[in-house]
């Protein structure tokens, strides 16, 4: 059969992959820590139906050949690490992450799963947790009857203690960096694992090597820029269309000649 | 029996395969950087005895069309686009230079700066390789700058600069992969003309209006070579009842 319209079946099948990610990036438009996902396109590989320069004869060549392209792919959906905005919250367990690096998350496999989610709360031990409920990493615990709690701008905690007159120092917040932070595997839950291809973690004091410093009483917001993901919508809507016209036109070609001969 | 029924088979049959070329560049609408491929037809006359008739058609891809594509902000500091004419320089999987428009770059775990589709960056002196840094930077000329883990902005690092070209598009040809390759198989040479503009992204430069007219305007034509099929279908039945023995 044509070729053609599996060339087609291929540009809508890319088109309605590329709607799921839209979506997904619009339906996050409010987690915070949320990085917007963008889809790669590839051309597929090409056929050589007409090698170019081809003898046409013992002393003349071919001037020009026949290439048939076999469509698109989506290759990779990429997250765009580019910095949310900040938006002011004013809990003392809200921190933001002002550059780069990561929270670290202890999962209850004892794996660590890495998020830029910065809403953090305490559970029944009093322990920093996530909105899932997995602690942070290295494990801070604020002692009951701490009346303030202060972190610093390089992820140092302190806790005002009742009947002490100076804050108590009681852990400090490690941020985790990649080099490639693309290459990281969202895992949902707002987390990310380290993945072949963004390297090994390296942890440090937020504000040194590189790492964005800590905010508190802040949270990232999503990065999706919502006009964007709906100028998106409406091209990849178009494009669906068109493919599916195209879809159309070669299957009246095919009923053309099956009616006709 | 009259070869009229080869020469509109011949026909429909290379209309359908221009068909297929449309749906590809329909296909890669929003793929970056992508280059539509130029479809077009030229006659093949094959004459034997009898009336000079027998001009089969051949269809071709000369090329790529190299209008350049819109160029869209993303904001993002790897994404570059070409501004007019010039390619980027990247490392084919089989290993010889290639060349691009898509510039929707990232870093590999191991530092290698390579393409959205994972083919290596070409510059200076082969695959750029980027250091751990605090922010990039990548000038109009294709220089890329870091500022390294830990330094203050004025440390700023000139790492490499991507390899642009500009050589003349009868000399370069689209491969299997998809790249541009230069036709004899040598190296284009960098040209210092080529600008590029960081934190945006060329869109595919496919027409799709333009494309569909034509796939349009080819599925009509393939209509009338399949009608003559039906005519030397119709002309050999009538000549078949008048020579019938009654």
């Amino acid at each position: 059969m044509s070729s053609a319209l599996w060339v087609a079946k291929t540009g809508l099948d890319a088109q309605q992959t590329r709607i799921s990610v839209i979506s997904n990036n619009l339906a996050n438009v409010n987690t915070s820590g949320y990085k917007q996902s963008r889809g790669v396109f590839q051309d597929l590989m090409y056929q050589n139906v007409r090698q170019v320069g081809g003898q046409s004869t013992q002393n003349t060549q071919l001037p020009t050949g026949l290439m048939l392209g076999s469509g698109v792919s989506l290759v990779a959906t990429e997250k765009v690490f580019t910095q949310g905005n900040i938006s002011q919250t004013g809990n003392p367990l809200d921190m933001a992450i002002q550059g780069r690096g990561f929270f670290q998350v202890q999962m209850p496999d004892g794996s660590v799963s890495y998020s830029r989610d910065g809403t953090f709360h305490l559970d029944s031990q009093g322990q920093v947790v996530t909105s899932s409920g997995y602690p942070l990493s290295p494990a801070i615990t604020v002692p009951s009857g701490a009346t303030s709690i202060t972190i610093g701008s390089d992820g140092t905690v302190s806790a005002q203690l009742q009947g002490s007159a100076s804050p108590t120092q009681i852990g400090t917040v490690q941020l985790a960096d990649f080099v490639n932070p693309a290459g990281l595997e969202p895992r949902g839950e707002n987390l990310y694992l380290e993945s072949a291809s963004s390297g090994a973690p390296q942890t440090g004091t937020p504000g040194l090597t590189g790492l964005g410093t800590i905010s508190q009483g802040s949270v990232e917001t999503s990065n999706v820029n919502v006009v964007e993901e709906l100028v998106n919508m409406i091209e990849a809507q178009r494009a669906y269309e068109m493919n599916s016209k195209a879809i159309s036109t070669i299957d009246q070609m095919l009923q053309y000649a099956s009616n006709n001969l | 029996m009259d070869k009229m029924l080869y020469v509109a088979m011949s026909g429909a049959n290379e209309y359908m395969q221009a068909q297929s070329a449309l749906a590809h560049n329909l296909a890669n609408a929003s793929t970056t950087g992508y280059r539509s491929d130029v479809v077009s037809f030229k006659s093949l006359p094959l004459y034997g005895a009898g009336q000079p008739t027998r001009v089969y058609p051949l269809t071709v891809t000369p090329g790529v069309d190299t209008t350049p594509g819109t160029v869209q902000t993303t904001g993002r500091s790897l994404d570059v686009a070409v501004k007019g004419q010039g390619w980027i320089a990247v490392q084919a999987p089989d290993g010889s230079e290639a060349y691009t428009r898509a510039g929707d770059m990232r870093i590999t775990e191991t530092g290698q700066l390579v393409t959205g589709s994972g083919q290596p960056v070409m510059g200076n002196g082969g695959p750029i390789a980027i250091p751990q840094a605090e922010s990039i930077a990548i000038g109009s000329d294709g220089t890329i700058s870091i500022r390294p883990v830990g330094q203050t902005p004025q440390a700023l690092a000139v790492i490499d600069r991507i390899k642009l070209v500009n050589p003349d598009a009868s000399q370069m040809s689209k491969g299997t992969d998809g790249l541009m390759h230069m036709s004899d198989g040598t190296t284009a040479p960098a040209d210092a003309n080529v600008q590029v503009v960081s934190g945006a992204l060329e869109s595919s430069n496919v027409n799709p209006v333009d494309a569909m007219v034509s796939m349009l305007e080819m599925a009509r034509q393939y209509e009338v070579q399949v009608k003559m099929m039906r005519t030397a279908q119709d002309n050999d039945a009538s000549s078949a009842k008048l020579m019938q023995i009654k």
